[in-house]
């Protein structure tokens, strides 16, 4: 069961795929930070993943921060290794972090469930929506941007039009 | 024959099939899927189980491309015409095979 609207982001640090460690605080002067739950080899992660580099790209000067974050267990999905995180993330060009959650601490302290599944935190480190990148995983019939809309109304000081979606992908890989 | 392979650990399945339904009710054809859960990684490997959801019409997969993938409990990629990437057959693989 995932965390309630309004809690607190739980405390991480983790490896990510540039080399470096990054915790929850390096992220401390961002108005809003996405944390994704995601990985390398689910359809629906790739199916939104030009989705989720855009947004992240289009709000970055705005001071929103976007973290994509891998716990899936690499013994049934090899294809989620750290090494291959490293890859598909040079590959693509991901204008994010992307942590590797490897004994699974921050994808049970957010109780994920999917990939992709958006945890989006206002500057009080709240959360404020939890749930999918939109309402279609084809992107030519999107009719809402639940993520994007989220964003939008925290950076003008409004409440998300719509604060918990179900986030439709695969499930997380527990050991 | 049409069969339909899935692992209950990726959503697409439902999709998959209602496809395959209204490719065939659009067809005019009432075919039966038959519709096979697997549930382990042995099974996935003695069924050659690339991914769910596995779709094969008269035992013949229909994105061959991807049949030869590692056997394994995981979601299946499939690749739509213009290089996008889906969780099922795109709807033309799915008209070509059951024509």
């Amino acid at each position: 069961m995932s965390i309630e609207l309004g809690t607190e982001a739980p405390f991480f640090e983790l490896p990510g795929v540039d080399g470096y460690d990054h915790s929850l605080d390096e992220y401390g002067d961002a108005k809003l930070l996405v944390l994704v739950q995601s990985c390398n080899h689910c359809p629906y992660v790739q199916a939104w993943e030009d989705r989720l580099m855009a947004i992240a790209r289009d709000h970055a000067h705005e001071g929103v921060r976007v973290v994509a974050l891998n716990s899936n267990d690499v013994s049934s999905h090899p294809e989620d290794s750290f090494e291959q995180m490293k890859a598909r993330a040079e590959k693509r060009g991901f204008p994010f972090d992307y942590l590797f959650d490897e004994d699974q601490s921050l994808a049970h302290a957010l109780g994920a469930e999917h990939t992709p599944e958006v945890f989006l935190f206002d500057e009080e480190r709240k959360l404020r929506y939890h749930g999918a990148i939109d309402d279609s995983r084809d992107e030519t019939t999107v009719t809402k941007s639940y993520l994007r809309d989220a964003i939008d109304a925290l950076l003008a000081g409004d409440e998300p039009p719509l604060a918990q979606t179900d986030a439709v992908g695969c499930t997380v890989k527990w050991k | 024959m049409i069969e339909l392979f899935y692992w209950e650990g990726c959503p697409s399945h439902p999709e998959a099939k209602s496809l395959i339904e209204q490719i065939l009710a659009e067809l005019g054809r009432d075919d039966e899927i038959v519709m096979t859960e697997v549930t382990s990684d042995e099974e996935a490997e003695r069924l050659r189980f690339p991914g769910s959801p596995t779709i094969c019409v008269d035992g013949r997969d229909v994105d061959p491309v991807g049949a030869n993938s590692r056997p394994a409990l995981t979601c299946r990629i499939y690749h739509l015409p213009d290089g996008r990437v889906s969780p099922i057959p795109s709807r033309d693989q799915l008209e070509a095979a059951l024509r």
